[in-house]
C-alpha cells in the first residue's frame, strides 16, 4: 500500500515538475499588441473578416495581413482604437466598402421591351435580345446579385431592382462579379453621392428609354462647386462620373440632376439602427451577418 | 525478422485498432468528415502512441514490476499519457508552429483517447520487448490513420451522395463504420 502510493506520488511529481519547467522553457512570447487588440474586439466571432474569429483577426491585423476595415461589426470607432493600438494613422486604413448599385431603373421609370417570363437568372435573361428592358446598360432584376449574397445584403425591391443593405453590406465583392451588366461598384461608405446610371447612349436615346438615365446634360458639372463631377467618355459614348477625391457630399448635382439619375444617400448611422419591434437575441452583438429571419 | 513482420500486418489490418478492436471510435467519427482533418488527427496519434508506448513500457518494466505494484498499471498509464499530451502540445507550440496549428485542436484531444491507452495496455500484456513495442505501437497507429483516411474518403463522398433525409449525418456512418468493421473481418485468415 505505502509503496503504490509513494511510487505514484513520485511519478506525479516528476511529472509535474518536467512540465512546470517544460512550461518555462517552452514559452512562447505573443505579441502583447494581440492581448491589447482582443480586449477591444467586438467578440462576435462573426467571420465578416473572413478570418476563423476575433483572435484570429487582432494576430493578422498585428502582421498587417488584413486591414481594420475588414471588420465590419466594429464600425468606425474600433478603427480608431485599433489605430491607436497600432500606433499608425486611421487614414492609413481604408474605410468601410459597400456595393452600390448604379441602375434606378425599375419597372416605373424604364421602357420594357417584352415580358421576361424564363429562369430567374440575369444571365439567362440578358441572353434574350440583350434583356427585356429597352435600355441595355440596366440591370435586368432577375436577382442574380440577391442569391448570391452571402450576407443577406441585397433583397429584391418592390419596383424590381435589388436593394443593398448597407449595414450588412461587408463589401466582399461577390455581387461586382455576379452581375453580367457590371452594374455594382463598392465604393467607401462615406461617399453619399452617386451617379446611378451607367447609360453610355447619346442624351435623347438614353431618356427616350428611361425617364431616370444619365442625359449627358453636364448640369451637374457646371453647378459642381468641387469641380469633382464631369460627363466623362467610356466606353462608346459619355456618363456623368464622380472623382470621390473631391466630392465633399454636398448633393448640388443630386438636387440640379434633371433626370435625378444621381442620387444622394442618406448617411449610414454609427450604430446598426435596429427597426421596431426587433430585439437583438441573447449574445448579439448586430454585427448584420446573421442571415435574414 | 519475421515476428516484426507479423506484428506489424497483425495491428495494422487484422487487429485494426478501431475496425477490430473498436478503440478509438470517437475521433474515428467526430475527425473524419474531412481528408486533411482525418490526417492530422492521425498524425498526432501516432506521434502520442509512439511515445506513449516507449514510456509506459520503461514505466512498466522498471517502476511498477520491481516494486510489484502492477495493478496500478491503467491509473499510471492515465497520468503517463495526460503528462506527455501535455509536454508534446508545449514543446510543439514552441518548435513547430504550423504543426501545432495543423494539429492544436486535436491534441488535447488524445490524453482521453483510449486508442492510446489500449496499445499501451496490449504492449505490457504481450510482454513485447522494447523493439517490439516500437514496432507494435507504430503498427496500430498506422492503423488508426488508415482507417480514419478510409473513413474519411468514403465521407466525402457520401456529401454528395442522396440519402434518405432520416439517415443523413451520424446514421450513415454509423452503417459505413459496420461495413467497414466486416470488410476488415476478411483480414483475418491472413496469418
Amino acid at each position: 500500500m505505502l509503496v503504490a502510493v509513494v511510487t505514484l506520488a513520485c511519478l506525479g511529481a516528476i511529472f509535474g515538475i518536467v512540465l512546470g519547467f517544460a512550461a518555462k522553457r517552452f514559452a512562447v512570447e505573443v505579441d502583447p499588441r494581440v492581448e491589447e487588440l482582443m480586449k477591444i474586439m467586438p467578440g462576435a466571432n462573426c467571420g465578416a473578416c473572413g478570418m476563423p474569429g476575433c483572435a484570429a483577426f487582432a494576430e493578422a491585423i498585428t502582421m498587417d495581413s488584413v486591414k481594420p476595415s475588414a471588420c465590419s461589426p466594429g464600425g468606425a470607432s474600433l478603427y480608431e482604437k485599433i489605430a491607436a493600438i497600432m500606433g499608425t494613422e486611421i487614414s492609413a486604413y481604408e474605410e468601410r466598402q459597400v456595393a452600390q448599385l448604379l441602375c434606378q431603373g425599375d419597372n416605373t421609370h424604364t421602357r420594357m421591351l417584352y415580358r421576361y417570363e424564363g429562369i430567374n437568372d440575369c444571365h439567362a435573361a440578358l441572353a434574350n435580345f440583350k434583356g427585356p428592358k429597352a435600355c441595355n446598360f440596366g440591370c435586368v432584376m432577375q436577382g442574380s446579385c440577391s442569391r448570391v449574397c452571402q450576407f443577406g445584403a441585397i433583397q429584391m425591391g418592390v419596383n424590381g431592382l435589388p436593394v443593398v443593405d448597407y449595414y450588412r453590406c461587408t463589401g466582399c465583392n461577390k455581387c461586382v462579379v455576379e452581375c453580367p451588366l457590371q452594374l455594382y461598384k463598392l465604393v467607401g461608405v462615406s461617399h453619399l453621392v452617386n451617379v446611378r446610371c451607367v447609360n453610355t447612349e447619346k442624351g435623347k436615346d438614353a431618356k427616350a428609354n428611361c425617364a431616370t438615365a444619365c442625359i449627358k446634360c453636364k448640369i451637374c458639372e457646371k453647378n459642381c462647386p468641387e469641380d469633382a463631377v464631369h460627363v466623362v467618355a467610356t466606353g462608346d459614348g459619355t456618363v456623368a462620373l464622380i472623382d470621390y477625391e473631391k466630392c465633399t457630399n454636398c448633393g448640388i448635382c443630386a438636387a440640379k440632376c434633371p433626370t435625378k439619375s444621381i442620387d444622394k444617400i442618406m448617411p449610414l448611422s454609427e450604430e446598426v439602427v435596429l427597426e421596431v419591434g426587433e430585439t437583438p437575441a441573447p449574445g448579439c452583438t448586430q454585427c448584420g451577418v446573421c442571415p435574414p429571419l | 525478422m519475421q515476428e516484426y513482420f507479423i506484428i506489424i500486418i497483425s495491428a495494422v489490418l487484422i487487429n485494426n485498432i478501431v475496425l477490430s478492436q473498436f478503440l478509438g471510435i470517437c475521433p474515428f467519427l467526430g475527425v473524419s468528415k474531412k481528408l486533411s482533418a482525418s490526417l492530422g488527427m492521425g498524425g498526432a496519434v501516432s506521434f502520442v502512441l509512439v511515445l506513449a508506448g516507449a514510456l509506459t513500457w520503461t514505466v512498466q518494466t522498471y517502476i511498477l514490476n520491481p516494486f510489484k505494484i502492477g495493478y496500478l498499471q491503467t491509473i499510471a498509464f492515465i497520468l503517463i499519457i495526460a503528462a506527455l499530451v501535455q509536454f508534446v502540445e508545449m514543446g510543439m507550440k514552441k518548435y513547430s508552429p504550423p504543426l501545432y496549428k495543423a494539429l492544436g485542436i486535436y491534441l488535447p484531444l488524445i490524453t482521453t483517447n483510449c486508442a492510446v491507452l489500449g496499445v499501451a495496455i496490449i504492449n505490457i500484456q504481450k510482454e513485447y520487448t522494447f523493439g517490439k513495442v516500437m514496432v507494435h505501437s507504430l503498427s496500430h497507429a498506422a492503423g488508426f490513420t488508415l482507417a480514419l483516411v478510409l473513413m474519411s474518403g468514403i465521407r466525402e463522398r457520401l456529401e454528395d451522395a442522396d440519402i434518405p433525409e432520416s439517415m443523413q449525418g451520424t446514421p450513415i456512418a454509423l452503417v459505413v463504420a459496420a461495413l467497414m468493421s466486416m470488410a476488415f473481418l476478411g483480414f483475418s485468415g491472413l496469418i
